[in-house]
Protein backbone atom coordinates (compact mmCIF):
# COMPACT_ATOMS: atom_id res chain seq x y z
CA UNK A 1 0.00 0.00 0.00
CA UNK A 2 1.27 3.47 -0.78
CA UNK A 3 0.12 6.91 0.28
CA UNK A 4 2.34 8.95 -2.00
CA UNK A 5 3.70 7.69 -5.29
CA UNK A 6 6.07 9.82 -7.37
CA UNK A 7 7.03 8.62 -10.85
CA UNK A 8 9.70 10.05 -13.13
CA UNK A 9 9.40 13.58 -11.81
CA UNK A 10 11.20 16.16 -13.98
CA UNK A 11 11.19 19.72 -12.61
CA UNK A 12 13.14 22.80 -13.65
CA UNK A 13 13.11 26.50 -13.11
CA UNK A 14 13.56 28.67 -16.17
CA UNK A 15 16.60 26.84 -17.53
CA UNK A 16 17.67 23.19 -17.37
CA UNK A 17 15.82 20.69 -15.16
CA UNK A 18 16.84 20.40 -11.51
CA UNK A 19 15.14 17.06 -10.92
CA UNK A 20 15.80 14.44 -13.60
CA UNK A 21 13.19 11.72 -13.21
CA UNK A 22 12.75 11.19 -9.49
CA UNK A 23 10.82 8.11 -8.26
CA UNK A 24 9.66 7.88 -4.68
CA UNK A 25 7.13 6.01 -2.57
CA UNK A 26 5.80 6.85 0.89
CA UNK A 27 3.63 4.22 2.61
CA UNK A 28 1.21 5.29 5.37
CA UNK A 29 2.56 5.52 8.92
CA UNK A 30 6.13 5.66 7.65
CA UNK A 31 8.92 8.20 7.92
CA UNK A 32 10.87 8.52 4.70
CA UNK A 33 13.86 10.82 4.78
CA UNK A 34 15.28 12.54 1.71
CA UNK A 35 19.00 13.19 2.08
CA UNK A 36 21.49 14.94 -0.14
CA UNK A 37 24.00 17.75 -0.37
CA UNK A 38 23.17 21.43 -0.86
CA UNK A 39 21.54 21.98 -4.22
CA UNK A 40 20.63 18.32 -4.70
CA UNK A 41 17.01 19.32 -5.32
CA UNK A 42 15.35 18.37 -2.01
CA UNK A 43 13.45 21.62 -1.61
CA UNK A 44 12.50 21.56 -5.27
CA UNK A 45 11.02 18.09 -4.75
CA UNK A 46 8.87 19.15 -1.79
CA UNK A 47 7.73 22.33 -3.51
CA UNK A 48 6.61 20.29 -6.49
CA UNK A 49 4.70 17.85 -4.31
CA UNK A 50 2.70 20.62 -2.66
CA UNK A 51 1.97 22.30 -5.98
CA UNK A 52 4.20 25.38 -5.64
CA UNK A 53 6.14 24.19 -8.70
CA UNK A 54 4.71 22.42 -11.71
CA UNK A 55 6.52 19.35 -12.99
CA UNK A 56 7.56 19.31 -16.64
CA UNK A 57 7.10 15.55 -16.68
CA UNK A 58 6.12 12.76 -14.35
CA UNK A 59 3.29 11.90 -12.04
CA UNK A 60 2.38 12.50 -8.40
CA UNK A 61 -0.34 10.33 -6.91
CA UNK A 62 -1.54 10.93 -3.38
CA UNK A 63 -4.02 8.44 -2.00
CA UNK A 64 -4.75 7.29 -5.53
CA UNK A 65 -5.44 10.80 -6.84
CA UNK A 66 -3.19 12.80 -9.18
CA UNK A 67 -1.82 16.00 -7.61
CA UNK A 68 -0.42 17.45 -10.82
CA UNK A 69 -2.24 20.67 -11.61
CA UNK A 70 -4.10 20.80 -8.27
CA UNK A 71 -3.80 24.39 -6.93
CA UNK A 72 -1.58 24.79 -3.85
CA UNK A 73 -4.39 25.91 -1.58
CA UNK A 74 -6.36 22.73 -2.37
CA UNK A 75 -3.51 20.29 -1.73
CA UNK A 76 -3.68 20.74 2.06
CA UNK A 77 -7.39 19.90 1.94
CA UNK A 78 -6.48 16.52 0.50
CA UNK A 79 -4.36 15.71 3.53
CA UNK A 80 -0.85 16.79 2.57
CA UNK A 81 0.76 19.52 4.70
CA UNK A 82 4.04 21.20 3.73
CA UNK A 83 6.20 22.96 6.33
CA UNK A 84 8.52 24.94 4.07
CA UNK A 85 12.23 25.60 4.35
CA UNK A 86 12.68 28.37 6.91
CA UNK A 87 9.45 27.22 8.60
CA UNK A 88 7.12 29.93 7.32
CA UNK A 89 5.83 31.22 10.65
CA UNK A 90 4.00 34.46 9.80
CA UNK A 91 6.17 36.90 11.75
CA UNK A 92 3.47 39.58 12.05
CA UNK A 93 0.83 37.27 13.49
CA UNK A 94 0.70 35.93 17.03
CA UNK A 95 1.27 32.30 17.98
CA UNK A 96 -2.47 31.89 18.43
CA UNK A 97 -3.24 33.42 15.03
CA UNK A 98 -0.63 31.28 13.32
CA UNK A 99 -2.21 28.21 14.83
CA UNK A 100 -5.72 29.30 13.86
CA UNK A 101 -4.44 29.73 10.33
CA UNK A 102 -3.54 26.06 10.28
CA UNK A 103 -7.20 25.08 10.42
CA UNK A 104 -8.71 28.06 8.64
CA UNK A 105 -10.08 26.03 5.74
CA UNK A 106 -11.63 23.31 7.88
CA UNK A 107 -15.38 23.11 8.44
CA UNK A 108 -15.12 21.05 11.63
CA UNK A 109 -14.47 23.95 14.02
CA UNK A 110 -14.71 21.74 17.10
CA UNK A 111 -11.95 19.49 15.91
CA UNK A 112 -9.85 22.51 14.94
CA UNK A 113 -10.08 23.77 18.52
CA UNK A 114 -9.27 20.29 19.79
CA UNK A 115 -6.26 20.08 17.48
CA UNK A 116 -5.05 23.49 18.68
CA UNK A 117 -5.30 22.38 22.31
CA UNK A 118 -3.34 19.26 21.43
CA UNK A 119 -0.57 21.42 19.95
CA UNK A 120 -0.38 23.48 23.14
CA UNK A 121 -0.14 20.25 25.13
CA UNK A 122 2.56 18.93 22.83
CA UNK A 123 4.53 22.19 23.07
CA UNK A 124 3.95 23.90 26.43
CA UNK A 125 6.49 26.55 25.38
CA UNK A 126 3.95 27.77 22.78
CA UNK A 127 1.10 27.81 25.28
CA UNK A 128 3.10 30.29 27.36
CA UNK A 129 3.50 32.56 24.35
CA UNK A 130 0.04 32.59 22.78
CA UNK A 131 -0.08 36.37 22.42
CA UNK A 132 3.51 36.79 21.24
CA UNK A 133 4.16 37.73 17.62
CA UNK A 134 5.94 35.21 15.41
CA UNK A 135 9.06 37.38 15.19
CA UNK A 136 9.46 37.27 18.98
CA UNK A 137 9.92 33.51 19.05
CA UNK A 138 13.18 31.60 19.25
CA UNK A 139 14.20 29.30 16.42
CA UNK A 140 13.05 26.25 18.31
CA UNK A 141 9.70 27.79 19.17
CA UNK A 142 9.18 28.71 15.54
CA UNK A 143 9.82 25.16 14.48
CA UNK A 144 7.34 23.92 17.07
CA UNK A 145 4.78 26.46 15.86
CA UNK A 146 5.28 25.56 12.20
CA UNK A 147 4.97 21.88 12.97
CA UNK A 148 1.98 22.38 15.27
CA UNK A 149 0.26 24.60 12.72
CA UNK A 150 0.62 21.90 10.09
CA UNK A 151 -0.83 19.32 12.50
CA UNK A 152 -3.97 21.42 13.04
CA UNK A 153 -4.89 20.47 9.46
CA UNK A 154 -4.84 16.79 10.56
CA UNK A 155 -2.75 15.77 7.56
CA UNK A 156 -2.02 12.21 6.54
CA UNK A 157 1.32 13.19 5.03
CA UNK A 158 3.65 15.81 6.41
CA UNK A 159 6.38 17.33 4.22
CA UNK A 160 9.17 18.79 6.37
CA UNK A 161 12.01 20.80 4.85
CA UNK A 162 15.04 20.75 7.16
CA UNK A 163 13.27 21.09 10.51
CA UNK A 164 16.56 20.78 12.40
CA UNK A 165 18.15 23.78 10.69
CA UNK A 166 19.62 26.10 13.29
CA UNK A 167 18.26 24.15 16.26
CA UNK A 168 20.18 22.91 19.28
CA UNK A 169 20.72 19.13 19.19
CA UNK A 170 18.45 18.64 22.19
CA UNK A 171 15.52 20.38 20.44
CA UNK A 172 16.22 18.49 17.22
CA UNK A 173 16.10 15.25 19.19
CA UNK A 174 12.77 16.19 20.76
CA UNK A 175 11.25 16.99 17.39
CA UNK A 176 12.49 13.77 15.81
CA UNK A 177 11.11 11.76 18.72
CA UNK A 178 7.79 13.53 18.36
CA UNK A 179 7.63 12.66 14.65
CA UNK A 180 8.27 9.03 15.49
CA UNK A 181 5.50 9.06 18.08
CA UNK A 182 2.97 10.73 15.76
CA UNK A 183 3.82 8.22 13.09
CA UNK A 184 3.41 5.23 15.37
CA UNK A 185 0.36 6.47 17.27
CA UNK A 186 -1.68 8.31 14.65
CA UNK A 187 -0.53 6.72 11.40
CA UNK A 188 0.92 10.00 10.12
CA UNK A 189 3.37 9.60 7.25
CA UNK A 190 6.35 11.98 7.03
CA UNK A 191 8.60 12.92 4.15
CA UNK A 192 11.54 14.41 5.99
CA UNK A 193 14.15 16.43 4.12
CA UNK A 194 17.30 16.73 6.21
CA UNK A 195 20.95 17.68 6.09
CA UNK A 196 21.32 16.36 9.57
CA UNK A 197 21.86 12.83 8.28
CA UNK A 198 22.48 11.11 11.60
CA UNK A 199 19.34 12.28 13.35
CA UNK A 200 17.23 11.78 10.21
CA UNK A 201 18.38 8.20 9.75
CA UNK A 202 17.97 7.49 13.44
CA UNK A 203 14.26 8.22 13.27
CA UNK A 204 13.31 7.30 9.70
CA UNK A 205 12.07 3.96 8.39
CA UNK A 206 13.38 4.50 4.91
CA UNK A 207 15.85 6.80 3.23
CA UNK A 208 16.30 8.21 -0.24
CA UNK A 209 19.55 9.84 -1.30
CA UNK A 210 19.32 12.56 -3.88
CA UNK A 211 22.35 13.77 -5.81
CA UNK A 212 22.19 16.41 -8.53
CA UNK A 213 18.51 15.76 -9.05
CA UNK A 214 18.68 11.98 -9.26
CA UNK A 215 17.88 9.26 -6.74
CA UNK A 216 21.19 7.46 -6.19
CA UNK A 217 20.04 5.22 -3.34
CA UNK A 218 16.77 4.16 -1.78
CA UNK A 219 16.68 1.65 1.05
CA UNK A 220 15.76 0.99 4.65
CA UNK A 221 17.21 3.61 6.95
CA UNK A 222 19.20 0.99 8.84
CA UNK A 223 20.75 -0.23 5.62
CA UNK A 224 21.79 3.32 4.63
CA UNK A 225 23.29 3.84 8.07
CA UNK A 226 25.43 0.77 7.66
CA UNK A 227 26.54 1.34 4.06
CA UNK A 228 29.94 3.00 4.59
CA UNK A 229 30.62 3.47 0.87
CA UNK A 230 27.34 5.31 0.30
CA UNK A 231 27.82 7.40 3.41
CA UNK A 232 31.24 8.53 2.26
CA UNK A 233 30.18 9.19 -1.32
CA UNK A 234 26.97 11.14 -0.73
CA UNK A 235 26.35 11.83 2.92
CA UNK A 236 29.74 12.98 4.08
CA UNK A 237 30.25 10.94 7.23
CA UNK B 1 -11.64 81.02 20.60
CA UNK B 2 -15.03 80.54 18.91
CA UNK B 3 -13.26 80.57 15.60
CA UNK B 4 -10.78 77.97 16.79
CA UNK B 5 -13.61 75.74 17.96
CA UNK B 6 -15.40 76.15 14.65
CA UNK B 7 -12.28 75.35 12.63
CA UNK B 8 -11.52 72.31 14.79
CA UNK B 9 -14.97 70.85 14.39
CA UNK B 10 -14.99 71.59 10.68
CA UNK B 11 -11.52 70.06 10.29
CA UNK B 12 -12.57 66.88 12.05
CA UNK B 13 -15.63 66.54 9.80
CA UNK B 14 -13.47 66.94 6.69
CA UNK B 15 -10.78 64.75 8.18
CA UNK B 16 -13.26 61.94 8.72
CA UNK B 17 -13.74 61.68 4.99
CA UNK B 18 -9.99 61.81 4.36
CA UNK B 19 -9.67 59.04 6.93
CA UNK B 20 -12.18 56.87 5.09
CA UNK B 21 -10.48 57.48 1.78
CA UNK B 22 -7.05 56.89 3.30
CA UNK B 23 -8.38 53.57 4.62
CA UNK B 24 -9.20 52.58 1.05
CA UNK B 25 -5.62 53.42 0.02
CA UNK B 26 -4.22 51.45 2.98
CA UNK B 27 -6.41 48.41 2.27
CA UNK B 28 -4.97 48.05 -1.21
CA UNK B 29 -1.45 48.82 -0.09
CA UNK B 30 -1.62 46.10 2.57
CA UNK B 31 -3.15 43.56 0.23
CA UNK B 32 -1.17 44.20 -2.92
CA UNK B 33 1.72 46.58 -2.11
CA UNK B 34 0.29 48.93 -4.72
CA UNK B 35 -0.47 52.61 -4.17
CA UNK B 36 -3.71 52.85 -6.08
CA UNK B 37 -3.58 56.26 -7.73
CA UNK B 38 -6.85 55.39 -9.48
CA UNK B 39 -8.73 55.37 -6.16
CA UNK B 40 -10.10 58.89 -6.72
CA UNK B 41 -11.31 58.23 -10.25
CA UNK B 42 -12.85 54.92 -9.19
CA UNK B 43 -14.72 56.66 -6.38
CA UNK B 44 -16.02 59.33 -8.77
CA UNK B 45 -17.32 56.60 -11.08
CA UNK B 46 -19.30 55.07 -8.21
CA UNK B 47 -20.74 58.48 -7.26
CA UNK B 48 -21.91 58.90 -10.86
CA UNK B 49 -23.57 55.49 -10.57
CA UNK B 50 -25.35 56.75 -7.44
CA UNK B 51 -26.27 59.97 -9.27
CA UNK B 52 -27.92 58.02 -12.10
CA UNK B 53 -29.81 55.74 -9.74
CA UNK B 54 -31.01 58.67 -7.63
CA UNK B 55 -32.11 60.52 -10.77
CA UNK B 56 -34.04 57.49 -11.95
CA UNK B 57 -35.63 56.51 -8.65
CA UNK B 58 -35.72 59.75 -6.70
CA UNK B 59 -34.17 58.00 -3.71
CA UNK B 60 -30.87 59.15 -2.19
CA UNK B 61 -30.51 55.88 -0.31
CA UNK B 62 -30.94 53.68 -3.36
CA UNK B 63 -28.21 55.75 -4.97
CA UNK B 64 -26.09 55.31 -1.85
CA UNK B 65 -26.48 51.54 -2.03
CA UNK B 66 -25.74 51.62 -5.76
CA UNK B 67 -22.47 53.46 -5.10
CA UNK B 68 -21.31 50.80 -2.65
CA UNK B 69 -22.34 47.98 -4.98
CA UNK B 70 -20.65 49.71 -7.91
CA UNK B 71 -17.52 50.04 -5.78
CA UNK B 72 -17.44 46.32 -5.02
CA UNK B 73 -17.89 45.44 -8.69
CA UNK B 74 -15.46 48.04 -10.01
CA UNK B 75 -12.75 47.09 -7.50
CA UNK B 76 -13.10 43.38 -8.18
CA UNK B 77 -13.25 43.98 -11.93
CA UNK B 78 -10.14 46.15 -12.01
CA UNK B 79 -8.15 43.62 -9.99
CA UNK B 80 -9.33 40.66 -12.09
CA UNK B 81 -9.06 42.33 -15.48
CA UNK B 82 -6.08 44.66 -15.08
CA UNK B 83 -4.02 44.69 -11.91
CA UNK B 84 -3.57 40.92 -11.75
CA UNK B 85 -1.65 41.08 -15.01
CA UNK B 86 0.71 43.91 -14.10
CA UNK B 87 4.20 42.42 -13.78
CA UNK B 88 5.84 42.91 -10.38
CA UNK B 89 9.22 43.64 -11.90
CA UNK B 90 9.09 47.26 -10.81
CA UNK B 91 6.75 49.10 -8.42
CA UNK B 92 6.43 51.74 -11.13
CA UNK B 93 4.45 49.35 -13.34
CA UNK B 94 1.36 49.43 -11.19
CA UNK B 95 1.64 53.19 -10.69
CA UNK B 96 1.68 53.74 -14.44
CA UNK B 97 -1.22 51.35 -14.99
CA UNK B 98 -3.20 53.09 -12.23
CA UNK B 99 -2.55 56.49 -13.82
CA UNK B 100 -3.70 55.05 -17.15
CA UNK B 101 -6.90 53.90 -15.42
CA UNK B 102 -7.45 57.45 -14.11
CA UNK B 103 -7.31 58.84 -17.66
CA UNK B 104 -9.56 56.07 -18.96
CA UNK B 105 -12.18 56.39 -16.21
CA UNK B 106 -12.27 60.19 -16.44
CA UNK B 107 -12.58 60.07 -20.23
CA UNK B 108 -15.40 57.53 -20.08
CA UNK B 109 -17.24 59.51 -17.37
CA UNK B 110 -16.76 62.71 -19.37
CA UNK B 111 -18.15 61.04 -22.48
CA UNK B 112 -21.23 59.72 -20.68
CA UNK B 113 -22.03 62.58 -18.32
CA UNK B 114 -20.24 65.58 -19.84
CA UNK B 115 -17.72 67.74 -18.07
CA UNK B 116 -20.00 70.20 -16.27
CA UNK B 117 -20.39 70.22 -12.50
CA UNK B 118 -23.60 68.50 -11.44
CA UNK B 119 -25.12 69.40 -8.11
CA UNK B 120 -25.69 66.39 -5.86
CA UNK B 121 -28.20 66.20 -3.05
CA UNK B 122 -27.57 65.39 0.57
CA UNK B 123 -29.90 63.35 2.76
CA UNK B 124 -29.57 65.84 5.61
CA UNK B 125 -29.34 69.60 5.94
CA UNK B 126 -25.92 71.18 5.60
CA UNK B 127 -26.70 74.28 7.68
CA UNK B 128 -24.81 74.26 10.93
CA UNK B 129 -26.59 73.69 14.21
CA UNK B 130 -25.98 76.71 16.42
CA UNK B 131 -24.51 75.89 19.81
CA UNK B 132 -24.02 78.79 22.20
CA UNK B 133 -24.03 81.31 19.36
CA UNK B 134 -21.53 79.45 17.14
CA UNK B 135 -22.74 77.60 14.07
CA UNK B 136 -21.06 74.23 14.47
CA UNK B 137 -21.65 70.88 12.79
CA UNK B 138 -24.55 70.44 10.44
CA UNK B 139 -26.75 67.37 10.44
CA UNK B 140 -24.91 66.26 7.34
CA UNK B 141 -21.56 66.58 9.15
CA UNK B 142 -22.94 64.38 11.92
CA UNK B 143 -24.03 61.86 9.30
CA UNK B 144 -20.51 61.90 7.80
CA UNK B 145 -18.85 61.40 11.20
CA UNK B 146 -21.28 58.63 12.08
CA UNK B 147 -20.80 56.84 8.76
CA UNK B 148 -17.01 56.95 9.07
CA UNK B 149 -17.19 55.75 12.66
CA UNK B 150 -19.34 52.79 11.61
CA UNK B 151 -16.91 52.06 8.78
CA UNK B 152 -13.89 52.10 11.09
CA UNK B 153 -15.59 49.82 13.62
CA UNK B 154 -16.71 47.37 10.94
CA UNK B 155 -13.24 47.22 9.37
CA UNK B 156 -11.62 46.75 12.77
CA UNK B 157 -14.00 43.87 13.54
CA UNK B 158 -13.39 42.33 10.13
CA UNK B 159 -9.63 42.33 10.54
CA UNK B 160 -9.31 41.40 14.18
CA UNK B 161 -12.34 39.20 14.87
CA UNK B 162 -13.13 37.21 11.74
CA UNK B 163 -11.50 34.31 9.95
CA UNK B 164 -11.65 36.28 6.69
CA UNK B 165 -9.71 39.08 8.35
CA UNK B 166 -7.08 36.66 9.61
CA UNK B 167 -6.75 35.15 6.15
CA UNK B 168 -6.50 38.61 4.56
CA UNK B 169 -3.70 39.63 6.92
CA UNK B 170 -1.85 36.38 6.45
CA UNK B 171 -2.25 36.48 2.67
CA UNK B 172 -0.78 39.98 2.64
CA UNK B 173 2.16 39.19 4.92
CA UNK B 174 3.07 35.73 3.63
CA UNK B 175 1.26 34.78 0.43
CA UNK B 176 3.12 31.55 -0.26
CA UNK B 177 2.84 30.15 3.26
CA UNK B 178 -0.82 31.15 3.30
CA UNK B 179 -1.49 29.16 0.16
CA UNK B 180 0.23 26.14 1.73
CA UNK B 181 -2.20 26.51 4.63
CA UNK B 182 -5.19 26.44 2.30
CA UNK B 183 -5.81 30.18 1.99
CA UNK B 184 -7.14 31.30 -1.40
CA UNK B 185 -4.74 34.22 -1.77
CA UNK B 186 -5.83 35.25 -5.26
CA UNK B 187 -9.49 35.33 -4.25
CA UNK B 188 -8.71 37.42 -1.17
CA UNK B 189 -6.77 39.89 -3.30
CA UNK B 190 -9.86 40.41 -5.45
CA UNK B 191 -11.95 40.79 -2.31
CA UNK B 192 -9.44 43.32 -0.93
CA UNK B 193 -9.77 45.48 -4.05
CA UNK B 194 -13.56 45.19 -3.98
CA UNK B 195 -13.66 46.18 -0.32
CA UNK B 196 -11.26 49.09 -0.83
CA UNK B 197 -13.26 50.40 -3.78
CA UNK B 198 -16.49 50.17 -1.76
CA UNK B 199 -14.82 52.12 1.06
CA UNK B 200 -13.68 54.64 -1.57
CA UNK B 201 -17.26 54.82 -2.86
CA UNK B 202 -18.50 55.62 0.65
CA UNK B 203 -15.89 58.35 1.02
CA UNK B 204 -16.84 59.71 -2.40
CA UNK B 205 -20.54 59.78 -1.53
CA UNK B 206 -19.75 61.64 1.68
CA UNK B 207 -17.37 64.21 0.25
CA UNK B 208 -18.76 65.09 -3.19
CA UNK B 209 -21.74 67.10 -1.85
CA UNK B 210 -19.29 69.29 0.10
CA UNK B 211 -17.25 70.02 -3.01
CA UNK B 212 -18.30 72.12 -6.00
CA UNK B 213 -20.41 69.28 -7.38
CA UNK B 214 -19.98 66.09 -9.33
CA UNK B 215 -17.37 66.23 -12.07
CA UNK B 216 -14.91 63.60 -13.40
CA UNK B 217 -12.09 65.39 -11.53
CA UNK B 218 -13.97 66.08 -8.31
CA UNK B 219 -11.90 63.69 -6.22
CA UNK B 220 -8.45 64.76 -7.42
CA UNK B 221 -7.65 67.10 -4.52
CA UNK B 222 -9.43 64.86 -2.03
CA UNK B 223 -7.23 62.03 -3.18
CA UNK B 224 -4.09 64.10 -2.62
CA UNK B 225 -5.18 64.96 0.91
CA UNK B 226 -6.16 61.36 1.65
CA UNK B 227 -2.99 59.97 0.18
CA UNK B 228 -1.08 62.36 2.44
CA UNK B 229 -3.18 61.09 5.34
CA UNK B 230 -2.35 57.49 4.46
CA UNK B 231 1.39 58.24 4.21
CA UNK B 232 1.32 60.23 7.45
CA UNK B 233 -0.24 57.17 9.04
CA UNK B 234 2.41 54.87 7.64
CA UNK B 235 0.49 53.34 4.66
CA UNK B 236 0.38 49.98 6.42
CA UNK B 237 -1.68 51.01 9.40
CA UNK B 238 -5.47 51.39 9.41
CA UNK B 239 -5.27 53.25 12.72
CA UNK B 240 -2.62 55.45 11.16
CA UNK B 241 -4.93 56.20 8.23
CA UNK B 242 -7.69 57.35 10.57
CA UNK B 243 -5.39 59.51 12.70
CA UNK B 244 -3.67 60.79 9.54
CA UNK B 245 -7.01 61.67 7.98
CA UNK B 246 -8.14 63.64 11.02
CA UNK B 247 -4.73 65.37 11.23
CA UNK B 248 -4.85 66.40 7.58
CA UNK B 249 -8.42 67.64 8.01
CA UNK B 250 -7.40 69.79 11.00
CA UNK B 251 -4.28 71.17 9.32
CA UNK B 252 -6.23 72.11 6.19
CA UNK B 253 -9.00 73.68 8.24
CA UNK B 254 -6.63 75.76 10.38
CA UNK B 255 -4.56 76.77 7.35
CA UNK B 256 -7.65 77.86 5.43
CA UNK B 257 -9.10 79.65 8.46
CA UNK B 258 -6.04 81.50 9.66
CA UNK B 259 -3.92 81.86 6.51
CA UNK B 260 -6.48 81.89 3.72
CA UNK B 261 -7.75 79.13 1.47
CA UNK B 262 -4.95 79.68 -1.09
CA UNK B 263 -2.41 78.03 1.18
CA UNK B 264 -4.31 74.84 1.99
CA UNK B 265 -2.66 72.68 -0.69
CA UNK B 266 0.71 73.95 0.55
CA UNK B 267 -0.25 73.06 4.10
CA UNK B 268 -0.94 69.47 3.04
CA UNK B 269 2.46 69.19 1.43
CA UNK B 270 4.17 70.83 4.42
CA UNK B 271 2.57 68.28 6.74
CA UNK B 272 3.66 65.42 4.51
CA UNK B 273 7.21 66.79 4.40
CA UNK B 274 7.48 67.30 8.16
CA UNK B 275 6.23 63.80 8.92
CA UNK B 276 8.52 62.19 6.39
CA UNK B 277 11.49 64.12 7.79
CA UNK B 278 10.77 63.08 11.36
CA UNK B 279 9.58 59.52 10.70
CA UNK B 280 10.22 58.40 7.12
CA UNK B 281 8.00 55.35 7.55
CA UNK B 282 5.03 57.41 8.67
CA UNK B 283 3.86 58.02 12.22
CA UNK B 284 2.40 54.56 12.76
CA UNK B 285 4.92 52.44 10.91
CA UNK B 286 5.43 49.37 13.04
CA UNK B 287 8.95 48.11 13.59
CA UNK B 288 8.77 44.79 11.85
CA UNK B 289 11.25 42.08 11.30
CA UNK B 290 10.41 40.00 8.29
CA UNK B 291 13.43 37.73 8.63
CA UNK B 292 12.59 34.16 9.58
N1 LIG C 1 14.02 29.76 -7.68
C1 LIG C 1 15.02 29.13 -8.34
N2 LIG C 1 15.36 29.50 -9.59
C2 LIG C 1 16.34 28.88 -10.26
N3 LIG C 1 17.06 27.86 -9.78
C3 LIG C 1 16.78 27.43 -8.53
C4 LIG C 1 15.75 28.04 -7.76
N4 LIG C 1 15.69 27.41 -6.57
C5 LIG C 1 16.64 26.45 -6.60
N5 LIG C 1 17.29 26.46 -7.78
C6 LIG C 1 18.36 25.54 -8.16
O1 LIG C 1 17.87 24.23 -8.12
C7 LIG C 1 18.85 23.36 -7.56
C8 LIG C 1 18.24 22.59 -6.42
O2 LIG C 1 17.87 23.50 -5.41
P1 LIG C 1 17.10 23.06 -4.10
O3 LIG C 1 16.79 24.29 -3.34
O4 LIG C 1 15.98 22.18 -4.48
O5 LIG C 1 18.22 22.21 -3.36
P2 LIG C 1 18.25 21.64 -1.89
O6 LIG C 1 18.60 20.23 -2.00
O7 LIG C 1 17.01 21.98 -1.16
O8 LIG C 1 19.45 22.43 -1.27
P3 LIG C 1 19.70 22.94 0.25
O9 LIG C 1 20.15 21.75 1.01
O10 LIG C 1 20.76 23.96 0.12
O11 LIG C 1 18.41 23.50 0.76
C9 LIG C 1 20.03 24.21 -7.18
O12 LIG C 1 21.00 24.09 -8.17
C10 LIG C 1 19.49 25.61 -7.16
O13 LIG C 1 20.48 26.52 -7.56
MG1 LIG D 1 16.56 23.08 0.50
Amino acid sequence: MTLLQVDGLVVGYSAAPVLHGVDLTVPPATIVTVLGANGAGKTTLLRTLSGLLRPAEGGIRFDGRSLVGVPVERVVRLGLAHVPEGRGVVAELTVEENLRLGGVWRADRRDVRLAQDEVYELFPALAARRKHAGHQLSGGERQMLALGRALVARPRLLLLDEPSLGLAPRITGQIMALLRRLCDETGLAVLLVEQNVRSALSVADQGVVLSLGRVVAAADAAQLRDDAGLRHAYLGF
Amino acid sequence: MDRFLFLTVDGLAKGAVYAAFALAVVLIWRAARIVNFAQGAMAVATVYAAYSVTQATGSYWLGFAAALAAGLLLGAGIERAVMRFVPHTSPLNSVIVALGLVLLLQAVLGAIYGNEFRPVETPFSRTGITVGGIALLSRYDLFVLGAVLVLVVLLALLFTRTSTGLRMRSAAFAPEVSRLLGVNVAGLLTFGWALAAAVGALAGMLVVPTELGLHPNTMDLVFVSSFTAAVVGGLDSPIGAVVGGLAVGLVLSYAAGYLGSDVTPLATLALLLVVLLIRPGGLFAGVRTRAV
